[in-house]
């Protein structure tokens, strides 16, 4: 109980270690989202409007890859980053940006499985009526992806929580180095291990709020797209 | 002169189901037709041809401009529209759908909003243009899909079934739509009906497509 109260005063007081480990937590996360999403929109979009060969495939592996368990993409980004790694020359292990790329990875096949899945469930009608309306096939697209836009942001959402909550690909190719690339989650589980209980509670509570946070906007997301669905 | 359509038997098959066996008419500038025929005879298919946002498995659909063919390509699919039965009503304000044709032809915002405004007041859905689209009840979305078109001045109309969701004073007004931009604007318009009294009203030339080609009556 001591512990918990202790948490929140380190929380009320903006304990300078707690916010840095925040803020760098936030930084990652928010980084690897950008990628992800950069990368896994325009992706996802081309296979919900184009139909090509090996476009089921592809689908079906995005769908396997939403389930990547952290530990292996850490374990692979680790073997490729080491310094006898192909790409060790890079000296990114153990820092922020090895973190970014491991989220990245984790986040790419949801940002773009679940953008795909929002374009296919749009009526087809809608690119029926854009064309009848002298759209060209590009313009036809962009309405497409406009009409998607509460399932696409729903993804990136979810995304954004897969990476915020996740530890084990970051744990190993970021290291937990304190001040440098210690974050939320890799820090609740080190002072754990060590019984410094108030620092872990804390960072959880904040967790836990951005969690409730990020599932709420992405609730009020889902019902306004559902509102307009039943229309 | 205006533009005019010529289609020469048109074939198409769903499924390897013949739907048009061979179709062929020529349409004149300014009048209005309606195509009548039942459920799945081929009516919307035919529509969708001549409209240019589906291709015939056989045939072919000529537009001209005073005798000369016009060139099948995004310039010509934007002086003919087509509205569709279940409209496809973008998830945004009643206005932002009617500027949507004209934005996309790079028109001046300014300018898109004025045409736009003015399409609603001629559909009666001026007071509704910053109400979400998708909240319109089914005859307003129908006067709506109407506006969409009417606003980008199509010379060539073509309408899939606009009255066959909507009640009675919908369909007077939505009718009564056709009749004025027939009148002041002196567009050809194609329909297609079930009902053979609003093809009497609304139309010069009535078509009929039994067994996938047109027959007299």
């Amino acid at each position: 109980m001591n512990e918990i109260v202790k948490a929140f005063i380190l929380i009320f007081s903006l304990d300078k270690e707690l916010m840095g480990i925040i803020f760098l937590s936030l930084k990652v996360s928010g980084l690897a989202l950008a990628a992800a999403t950069v990368i896994g929109l325009p992706i996802g979009a081309f296979l919900g409007l184009k139909r090509f060969p090996l476009r089921r495939i592809i689908i079906i592996i995005l769908n396997t890859f939403m389930g990547l368990p952290p530990v292996v993409v850490g374990l692979f980004l680790y073997l490729l980053l080491s310094r006898s790694g192909p790409l060790g020359f890079m000296g990114l292990l153990y820092s922020p940006s090895a973190m970014v790329i491991a989220q990245t990875i984790l986040a790419f096949p949801i940002v773009t499985s679940l953008c795909h899945s929002a374009i296919v469930n749009i009526n087809p009608i809608i690119k029926q009526a854009s064309m009848t309306l002298g759209a060209t096939s590009a313009q036809a697209a962009v309405t497409i992806i406009k009409e998607a836009r509460y399932g696409i942001m729903s993804g990136i959402i979810a995304a954004f929580g897969r990476v915020m909550a996740e530890v084990g690909a970051i744990l190993i190719v970021g290291g937990n180095i304190a001040g440098y690339t210690r974050v939320m989650t890799t820090t609740i589980a080190l002072e754990t291990d060590k019984g410094n209980f108030e620092l872990a509670l804390a960072l959880g509570i904040i967790l836990l709020t951005i969690s409730l946070f990020i599932n709420l906007f992405l609730h009020l997301i889902q019902q306004r797209g559902i509102i307009q669905a039943n229309i | 002169m205006s533009l005019t359509l010529t289609v020469s038997d048109i074939w198409k098959s769903y499924k390897g189901i013949p739907v048009l066996k061979g179709c062929s008419f020529s349409f004149d500038a300014g009048a209005t037709y309606a195509v009548m025929g039942a459920n799945g005879s081929g009516k919307s298919t035919f529509l969708r041809i001549c409209a240019l946002i589906e291709n015939p498995a056989k045939g072919e659909v000529h537009y001209f401009y005073n005798s000369s063919a016009v060139k099948n390509d995004i310039e010509l699919r934007r002086r003919v529209t087509l509205v569709l039965p279940g409209i496809g009503i973008f998830n945004t304000t009643a206005l932002s759908n009617v500027t949507y044709g004209l934005k996309i032809r790079g028109i001046k915002k300014s300018e898109a909003i004025k045409r736009a405004s003015e399409a609603l007041e001629f559909v009666g859905l001026f007071q509704k243009r910053n109400q979400n689209a998708l909240t319109l009840s089914s005859g307003e979305a129908q006067r709506l899909g109407i506006a969409r078109a009417v606003v980008i001045e199509p010379e060539i109309l073509f309408l899939d079934e606009p009255t066959s969701s909507i009640d009675e004073k919908n369909t007077e007004i939505v009718e009564d739509i056709i009749f004025k931009m027939k009148q002041q604007r002196g567009t050809t318009i194609i329909l297609t009906t079930h009902d053979n009294s609003q093809a009497e009203r609304l139309a010069e030339k009535t078509l009929f497509i039994r067994e996938g080609c047109f027959i007299s009556r």
